[in-house]
């Protein structure tokens, strides 16, 4: 870190500082423990100054929910409004997926059936074929035949259609905005803040709120499905935006187009493929907050999921349900990647491609018209699905019965060496000794107001009474972080060394990061009990996918020419990961290592339902207790933490990729 | 369905009160919105209440939300009816939504709910003595876990549920640490783990629940609660300190929103009228969680034999 401070401006003056910096953090950090009597409010922070942040912000949710007036129409009237619209529009994807259309009283004049299961088997396979060939229809018929033979279909479709909705209202909302930031360079600032703090502040902490102003039901569910997913789509809008080459708005204004003309139809279309990654991401997300949104009313898969595995032998059900989401989400996200990389054709194949379009649409309403005849292809009969029954259960019973001595040995060493010494050790930590060690290394990364910006965001914990349960994040976090790392570094190392291997992972990572985290939970409890230890693996499980991507894509990423170098230079193969494909490769894997941080906090407020004492628990608590402001401040403090760890890592990143010419 | 809503105010519209409605005219068409929570007791009571009020031609909505959330979002109108308040759980929200006003009580659903510390069977053995709570003085370390040790762990849901366990604990005297558990899905999947293993566990088990039926096990008994002991540090056998008792027992109301006296009088009855036998519904449970049968088969079944009394 140190030498990134030599390389600036001021070569002569800055090693002073330098040693002055280092002194006074290590003066902060030591001096509690060496004159406790004297220092004791720096090193346990005094109660009397904390900041009743939370009283504050529960009673501002408060007047927002009850008082807050515009003149003619109240707040809350305002957001009723905006849900109800919501409440319309969704009327429509569930009509159509998940309920048919009943005519008259209860469906006394008549029914119009929803959309045939086999419809849409028949459909998406077609389209797969189109899209992506023969492997993605094998795919697309695998993944929603699961769904309807294992009986899923029913609140499949439920999920299903919030998902359009979210998914529709989060790329459009997400264009608009990031249009707007293109537009008006002055709020750009204040959009990626914003971002930020949606990216980052953990989607429990704003369910109350939500359930305050909102209400309860799955259009609240999917206000914060939105909230969450939203944002990659205004960051990739933004790029791609600025990414278009200014000659072609150039030739926009040569020939003649206004202002909105040269938008719809020059800058858009020509940065259409990077709003469809935008696309795929808010697909991805919105699959991910399944379950989240079920907790406030959104039903459908999430629900089941819950359900299913409060009861006895429910394991196998949740799997299912569980299973049903990740096929799901990938036969989903595969679909939307091969429209991105789908080439316009002429002639023939344009032709081909127009008449397959139309073949899956007449399976479509071909089965859906027949479904008025045979009501089996409306609603699959019961008889007809299979379930793999108590197997699964069986199969973790199994499991506990023969491996659990092993689990519980790994289990209390990890706990008696590693996690209680590093506990006591970061609750027991001078609070002015952390923020000083922020301020020190925020310096020499980037220079006084950085350091700045960085203490005050990580004082916020400590001002808002969060300490014990803010380090106790921090501690989990870091031990999750390395673990994950450990982990994920080798496994991307041999994905970009063999095919095969990399296939296998890709299949791996996306169904850990698609699977509900409750689904393994639960045999984790099994295996290592209630405590930090099950959180610890739920993390590490969750947590190392961006590490195993980013390591092998960034390995994949070294130039041949390079490689070609350190063979000549005479490096075995050794030497050459070493000192060639490392260094090169660090600045993407230290990427992976920010995104894996921001999964692992994001992964808290699940890990305190099997029993951590970290943020996420006060989130939870303040779920439970229906307490707006706990959970908002606690959901702040994660996301300052997150925001940290984020722009440290970007200045590193800058930094190193600076010197290396990149 | 609201398209559907539409479409039948366009019909009555149309016809411009042609026809009678169905349900008494002052009745409100609103649906009905009962709210469902996480445990399956719960969502028995509650599809019964909307089954009850279906079969009186109501339009009824479920919403699953937050057990306690529920009251907040029934304040604000967003929830009709909450089928179960525990006494022993909920006693300070239902008192402080009381104080709103824009909630009322509905008296007690029937079955007696019961919370208390929980062992299985074969922990007699190891720890003689028990139910009696004097039995677990001596028992801290049969109960023990590596990180505890030599104190007993005991699961709970202090967090989220309250029970006050760490303070009787204290008060008792008790060489317990309580563990919270975060959840009740963790708890019972470490329950069913430690129970297949035959491994010491003691945790919070409440009833309604497949718990006491799927596994063989018992009650601790402590002093029985007594409002005094909660509040009065001079009662019960720790004279410094309060909560030397057991956890109430008590009552599980029902709850439903100020204006539904007015907006809907005939569900209203039959609301206020409800109510389930707890051995009925424990055995009601059973079938859903343990013998895996679906829901609505055994509410329907239960609502044709019961359909009489409404």
């Amino acid at each position: 870190m140190s030498d990134i401070a030599l390389d600036d401006a001021e070569p002569r003056t800055r090693p002073s500082t330098g040693w002055l910096v280092a002194l006074a953090v290590a003066l902060a950090v030591l001096l509690p423990y060496v004159a406790p009597g004297l220092f004791a409010w720096a090193k346990s922070y005094p109660s009397a100054w904390i900041v009743p942040v939370s009283d504050w912000l529960k009673a501002f949710l408060y007047w927002l929910a009850r008082d807050a007036t515009f003149g003619l129409f109240t707040f809350k009237e305002m957001t009723r409004f905006i849900s109800g619209l919501f409440g319309y529009a969704l009327d429509v994807p569930k009509a159509l997926l998940s309920t048919g259309i009943n005519l008259g009283e209860d469906g006394a004049a008549g029914h119009i059936p929803r959309l045939s299961w086999a419809g849409i088997i028949a459909a998406v396979t077609i389209w797969s074929y189109l899209l992506g060939g023969r492997r993605l229809a094998m795919l697309g018929f695998i993944g929603f035949g699961y769904i309807a033979l294992f009986g899923q279909w029913d609140s499949a479709m439920v999920t299903l259609s919030q998902v359009i909705l979210a998914v529709a209202v989060g790329v459009a909302g997400g264009i608009g905005l990031g249009i707007l930031a293109y537009r008006v360079p002055r709020i750009e600032g204040a959009v990626v803040a914003m971002l930020d703090f949606m990216q980052t502040v953990p989607t429990f902490a704003y369910l109350v709120p939500l359930v305050f102003l909102v209400g309860v039901g799955p259009v609240s569910g999917m206000l914060a499905t939105i909230l969450y997913a939203m944002p990659p789509m205004v960051r990739v809008t933004m790029m791609a935006l600025k990414r278009v080459p200014p000659e072609l708005e150039e030739l926009a204004r040569m020939t003649g187009c206004e202002p909105r003309q040269s938008l719809w139809k020059v800058l858009v279309p020509s940065a259409r493929d990077g709003l469809l990654v935008g696309v795929n991401q808010v697909i991805m997300l919105t699959l991910n907050m399944i379950i989240i949104a079920a907790m406030i009313g959104a039903g459908g898969l999430g629900f089941d999921v819950l359900n299913a595995l409060r009861q006895a032998n429910g394991l196998g059900k949740g799997l299912e349900a569980g299973l049903a989401v990740v096929a799901m989400a990938i036969v989903l996200d595969r679909m939307s990647r091969a429209l991105v990389e789908l080439r316009p054709v002429h002639g023939d194949a344009a032709a081909r491609r127009r008449r397959l379009f139309w073949v899956g649409m007449a399976a479509l309403i071909g089965f859906t018209a027949l479904s008025l005849a045979v009501p089996e292809l409306e609603r699959l009969p019961n008889e007809w699905r299979v379930s793999t029954g108590n197997m699964w259960s069986d199969v973790v019973s199994w499991v506990n019965l023969n491996l659990f001595s092993t689990a519980d040995a790994i289990r209390t060493f990890l706990l008696i060496y590693l996690l209680v010494p590093v506990k006591t050790f970061m609750i027991g930590f001078p609070w002015l000794g952390l923020l000083a060690l922020v301020a020190g290394g925020a310096w020499a990364l980037g220079g006084w107001r950085f350091a700045v910006g960085m203490a005050a965001l990580i004082a916020f914990i400590p001002m808002a009474g969060l300490w014990e349960r803010g380090m106790t994040t921090i501690y989990l976090c870091s031990i999750a972080v390395v673990i994950a790392m450990l982990i994920g570094l080798p496994l991307g190392f041999l994905g970009s060394r063999s095919e095969r291997m990399h296939n296998f992972l890709g299949a791996m990572c996306d169904t850990l990061q698609t699977l509900p985290s409750f689904v393994y939970l639960l045999p984790v409890v099994m295996l290592f009990r209630i405590g930090d230890v099950s959180a610890l693996v739920a993390i590490v499980l969750y947590a190392m996918v961006p590490a195993i991507r980013f390591t092998d894509h960034g390995l994949r990423g070294v130039p041949a020419n390079l490689n070609e170098a350190g063979t000549m230079a005479g490096c075995t193969g050794a030497q050459r990961l070493a000192k060639v494909q490392l260094p090169y490769a660090l600045p993407e894997i230290m990427l992976g290592v920010n995104q894996v941080i921001m999964m692992a906090l994001s992964m808290l407020v699940v890990s305190s339902f099997v029993g951590t004492n970290d943020l996420g628990k006060q989130i939870q608590v303040a779920i439970s207790q229906a307490d707006p402001g706990k959970g908002l401040s606690a959901g702040l403090a994660i996301a300052f933490l997150g925001i940290f760890a984020d722009r440290m890592i970007g200045r590193w990143v800058g930094a190193r990729r600076a010197r290396m010419g990149m | 369905m609201r398209v559907q809503g539409l479409i039948k105010s366009l019909a009555v519209c149309g016809l411009l009160g042609g026809m009678p409605a169905a349900v008494q005219a002052q009745e409100s068409k609103d649906p009905i919105i009962i709210a469902l929570h996480d445990w399956t007791g719960q969502h028995i009571t509650s599809h019964v209440a909307g089954e009850l009020l279906k079969a009186k031609g109501y339009k009824v909505d479920y919403v699953t939300i937050d057990y306690l959330t529920g009251l907040t979002a029934m304040e604000n109108g967003d929830v009709t009816f909450m089928s179960e308040l525990w006494q022993t759980t909920a006693q300070d929200a239902m008192d402080a939504s009381d104080k709103t006003g824009k909630t009322e009580r509905l008296g007690p659903l029937g079955p007696k709910a019961k919370e208390e510390w929980w062992y299985p069977a074969y922990m007699k053995e190891k720890c003689p003595g028990l139910p009696d709570w004097k039995a677990l003085l001596k028992c801290g370390e049969a109960f023990s876990a590596p990180e505890t040790a030599p104190k007993g762990r005991y699961l709970g849901m202090e967090a989220t549920w309250g029970g006050h366990d760490p303070e009787r604990i204290e008060a008792l005297g008790l060489p317990f640490v309580a563990v919270d558990a975060g959840t009740e899905a963790a708890m019972f999947a470490e329950l069913k783990s430690a129970y297949e293993r035959k491994a010491p566990i003691i945790l919070w088990v409440y009833s309604p629940h497949w718990v006491p039926s799927v596994f063989e096990g018992e009650w601790v008994e402590f002093p029985a609660y007594e409002a005094a002991c909660y509040t009065d540090p001079k009662w019960g056998t720790n004279p410094d300190k309060a909560y030397d008792c057991g956890k109430p027992f008590g009552e599980i109301f029902k709850y439903t929103s100020a204006d539904t006296k007015k907006k809907w009088p005939g569900a209203y009855e039959v609301l206020k009228k409800l109510n389930v036998d707890g051995k009925e519904l424990n055995l009601m449970v059973k079938e859903v969680d343990v013998d895996g049968k679906p829901l609505d088969e055994v509410v329907a079944a239960y609502v044709t034999k019961h359909k009489g009394e409404y």
